[in-house]
């Protein structure tokens, strides 16, 4: 007598080798173009740069090029205006996100409440998001500039400037014009951001709110600010970073001076490179701003843990 | 028309099973409905069928040829979405002639087909809009329309009509089994309304945990449902299950009232079984008598055609159906009687039927 | 009640009206400056609008100056880039909107990683590669930059636009009878027009707005971009404010164009790119 064993099923997939293959490869041909651009025009000069940062490279002098270890690092821990450009970075950075920030969220809510014209008004405050970044910060030189902008002849009849003066030129104010440029133009980034958020809301907490008594500001506090704090969170984050590696404006506006008063790290870098020639002393600094904005952003995500496991 | 096997059909997510060795086969011109609650595999199943998810293990035969590595463009079939999914920037005519474009049917004849097939479902004054412009019903019309232009080996129903309010669903049910009957082509119908399966079906396949529970004609699965699984899913309202133990030949339930085994069924004694209702199987009766039971009104839902009644027994709420108005009243008693013969008895572990 | 009803709308009017002020003023003003002639410009300082406006500017840049050919050249370099970026972040945000594969998770984390580094620190390493190429110095490089800078944030801008657009379609079509690749091009891809649009749209504008490596990647008129020339053009002729104005009023028209176009997208826009602006 002979035993057969049962029938096994059949295997569900006899598709040959190469038609596996084929299959498998399909999403990387699609990514294929995205990420060959991306390794070779931004992660090897990325590596270059690291790189660079611990070699003599100046354009000018076809001798550099040699290895000097960490020499630009040494120079830099006693170069005065990399130091200031750090603290300017500080000042720039915070104060222009939390102007934008404040601005964009009260235009949001302003945005949120229906009225006639509304898309119109709407329209008309995002559209500085359009303008070019140099021609805001042209823009701007010229409104500041007593020749043909007035904001020099309001401030001195407010009694804020005792002669209508540039304040682009004056030391101890310059910051100041860079930082409202980014501002009028950074509005609209946080004003869309937010007014998308707000109208993510649903309607009827709202509703059910008041019908449980509560007035105005106390729905803003339970509903509204809960609701955007996601948003907000992850957008001054976001934001913080790019604006901190955002050097068009000050470049337009003052090229780092007066006295480089207004030079922040990454406009510092972009001088060293570009006026300097200084390749190698400029990815030093680079490498060095690169390694505080992830530790910037190491931070948060601890911190953002932190709060995650107290809650 | 085509014949469809499925044999020793599994599928995995990952490493999540969602089908365990699924073994079907389909009549040509057969009517048959996938049904179970969601999450059951049925879909998936589907899906497998029109190529659109790769097939873990097995094998799906259509007309005898093994379809596992065919595309689903050359699997000859139609189906219909839930979503419908028409295309929005094509008309309706668009819409319907797609398929036979792409196989290069020559232009009369799509003329010819579109316009049969939007005579059957009355869609001939909207062949030039958009899916935009349409209402909900007149959409799935299309999606259907879509579907038997093309006389497919087999039709493919994805909850057609699950994006439908109640009535329009009722009335797109009976075109559905109309057209069917029409066409005569082997369907598969995939719902989570057993309502629907039931109305629809030459043959309900249940589905539970990837797993298939019973296949049988409607009737079968409302008479003699295999496990407790399909009996609590077939059937509206769902059938009452009370809990108890085989004791000296008769089942006592939790709170020690009896229940006399009907017949043709051997319990071992001390075994514990669960014993299904049917609310309609439930009767009121004018006084106690033998065999009877009171119990105290709990809630009563008149539906128009019948009335739910709830009553506390057998350690339970139990409901009955009755067609009787004015039969109950909130907090009266209420002496009801059980048909022995009607009983369903399950053993509790294996939650399969016992006789 | 009503009378602190109207007193909030009132200020909620003027509150919008002063953040519309300020967006436009300073725009308005470049446009007062561009028509003002020469000769009433420090006569008449600070004037809401010139007693006498007229085009001289306008016609002096258009005519006598290098503008027209920097116009040109940024128009080139930026719709190619817009061309090009969006055809390649199409199929790569198609792949990752509609495939389930392993190492999507490390692209995107590539991707969101070119968002993040510092953009200046790459001038240096990319003025060393390209320039043995030869691609300093020509429009062929600016693109290859910029299409490299743009491409992450509408490779996410494209996948949230194929994310929109339901599997079930693709689904019915290739059931119909249509390949994955004819279902893309007869059904997913006449329903991302409008995406697409929006996209060529974000990308334009990011790399008619570019300038710090257009600034070192480019000298010589030939292939100078628009904001290189106005740059440069402001350093040194900086009492011209009459022509440096109208020269910026002509960089605005293109920005504002797609503006239009992309105004129902800034919403996507923005959070697919997140950190960029």
């Amino acid at each position: 007598m002979t035993f057969y064993p049962a029938a096994a099923p059949p295997d569900g997939d006899r598709r040959t080798a190469k038609q596996k293959i084929a299959a498998y490869l399909e999403p990387w041909l699609y990514s294929a173009p995205v990420l060959i651009l991306i390794v070779a025009i931004m992660l090897v000069p990325l590596a270059l740069g690291i790189s660079y940062a611990f070699r003599d490279i100046r354009l000018l002098n076809p001798f550099s090029g040699a290895f000097v270890g960490l020499k630009h690092f040494r120079e830099l821990a006693g170069d005065g205006a990399f130091r200031g450009a750090l603290v300017n970075t500080l000042w720039w950075t915070f104060s222009s996100v939390i102007l934008q920030f404040l601005f964009g969220l009260i235009l949001a809510l302003l945005l949120n409440r229906p009225f006639r014209g509304r898309a119109l008004a709407q329209a008309l405050c995002f559209l500085p998001w359009a303008v070019p970044s140099f021609l805001s910060g042209l823009d701007w030189a010229w409104m500041f500039n007593p020749v043909v902008g007035p904001i020099p002849h309001w401030l001195y009849a407010l009694g804020i400037l005792s002669e209508p003066s540039n304040i682009l030129s004056d030391p101890e104010t310059a910051m100041w014009g860079p930082i409202v440029a980014n501002v009028w133009w950074g509005i609209p980034f946080f004003a869309i951001t937010m007014l998308a958020a707000l109208q993510a809301i649903p309607k009827d907490l709202y509703e059910a709110a008041e019908i449980d008594g509560a007035g105005p500001i106390e729905r803003f506090r339970s509903i509204t600010v809960p609701f955007l704090a996601p948003t907000m969170a992850i957008s001054i984050l976001l934001r913080t970073v790019w604006i901190a590696n955002f050097a068009d404006l000050i470049i337009v506006m003052t090229n780092g001076g007066p006295a480089d008063r207004t030079q922040i790290v990454a406009s510092y870098i972009f001088t060293q490179a570009f006026r300097r020639l200084d390749f190698g002393y400029a990815s030093a600094i680079a490498l060095v701003l690169l390694v505080l904005l992830l530790a910037y952003s190491m931070l948060i995500v601890v911190l953002r843990q932190t709060m995650l496991t107290r809650h | 028309m085509a014949s469809i096997t499925i044999q020793s059909i599994t599928k995995t997510f990952g490493t999540v099973p969602v089908l365990h060795d699924i073994d079907l086969s389909i009549a040509d011109g057969e009517f048959v409905v996938l049904v179970g609650p969601s999450g059951c595999g049925k879909s998936t199943l589907l899906r497998m069928i029109a190529g659109l998810e790769d097939i873990t293990g097995g094998e799906i035969r259509i007309d005898g040829r093994r379809i596992n590595e065919v595309a689903p463009k050359d699997r000859d079939i139609a189906m219909v979405f839930q979503s419908y999914a028409l295309y929005p920037h094509m008309t309706v005519a668009d819409n319907m002639s797609y398929s036979l474009k792409l196989r290069k049917t020559a232009r009369e004849r799509i003329a010819e087909a579109v316009g049969a097939a939007a005579g059957k479902l009355g869609l001939d004054p909207l062949l030039e809009r958009r899916p935009k412009a349409l209402s909900g019903g007149q959409r799935q019309r299309v999606a259907m329309g879509r579907a038997i232009v093309r006389h497919p080996k087999a039709f493919l129903f994805d909850e057609p009509l699950s994006n439908l309010d109640a009535r329009l669903r009722e009335q797109m049910r009976a075109e559905i089994k109309r057209l069917h009957k029409a066409i005569g082509a082997t369907s598969v119908y995939v719902t989570h309304d057993q309502i629907e399966a039931m109305t629809l079906a030459d043959r309900i396949v249940a589905m539970h945990g990837g797993i298939i529970q019973q296949v049988g004609n409607p009737l079968d699965l409302y008479d003699r449902p295999a496990n407790l699984f399909v009996a609590g899913f077939i059937g509206s309202p769902a059938m009452n299950f009370v809990d108890g133990h085989c004791r000296s030949g008769a089942i006592e339930t939790d709170d020690g009232s009896r229940i006399a085994v009907p017949g043709g069924i051997d319990l071992a004694e001390g075994q514990a079984v669960t014993v299904g209702i049917r609310p309609e199987h439930v009767r009121i009766v004018a006084g106690s008598g033998a065999g009877s039971y009171t119990a105290r009104v709990d809630l009563v839902e008149p539906t128009g055609f019948g009335t739910i009644v709830h009553v506390r027994l057998l350690g339970q709420d139990l409901k009955i159906y009755t067609l009787e108005r004015g039969a109950a009243e909130v907090g009266e008693p209420l002496h009801i009687a059980l048909d022995g013969d009607r009983l369903h008895v399950f053993d509790r572990e294996t939650t399969n039927r016992i006789g | 009640m009503t009378r602190k009803r109207i007193v909030l709308t009132v200020l909620h009017r003027l509150a919008i009206l002063a953040y519309v002020a300020f967006a436009l003023f300073p725009l308005f003003w470049l446009l007062k400056v561009s028509v003002t002639p020469t000769s009433l410009l420090y006569t008449e300082g600070i004037r809401l609008w010139p007693s006498r406006a007229s085009l001289e500017h306008y016609a002096f840049v258009l005519t006598h100056s290098s503008f027209p050919t920097f116009f040109l050249n940024s128009t080139i370099v930026s719709a190619s880039t817009a061309v090009i970026v969006t055809i390649v972040a199409a199929l790569a945000g198609y792949a990752m909107s509609r495939f389930v594969f392993r190492g999507k998770y490390w692209i995107v984390g590539l991707l969101l990683l070119t968002q993040m580094f510092p953009l200046v620190m790459l001038i240096a390493p990319m003025f060393k590669m390209l320039s043995p190429l030869g691609l300093t110095n020509s429009l062929t490089g600016l693109v290859i930059v910029y299409v490299a800078f743009n491409v992450p944030f509408a490779t996410f801008l494209m996948q949230s636009f194929f994310d929109g657009i339901p599997k079930d379609l693709e689904d019915a079509a290739m059931i119909d009878g249509a390949t994955r690749f004819t279902a893309f091009r007869q059904i997913i891809l006449p329903l991302t027009l409008p995406g697409i649009a929006a996209t060529l749209g974000f990308v334009f504008t990011a790399a008619w707005s570019e300038l710090l490596f257009a600034l070192m990647l480019i000298s010589g008129n030939q292939a100078t971009t628009f904001p290189v020339g106005l740059l440069s053009f402001v350093s040194k002729f900086s009492v011209d404010f009459g022509q440096m104005m109208a020269a910026g009023v002509l960089a605005l028209i293109p920005a504002c164009l797609f503006f239009l176009l992309i105004q129902r997208y800034l919403v996507q826009g923005l959070t697919a790119g997140a950190v960029k602006g």
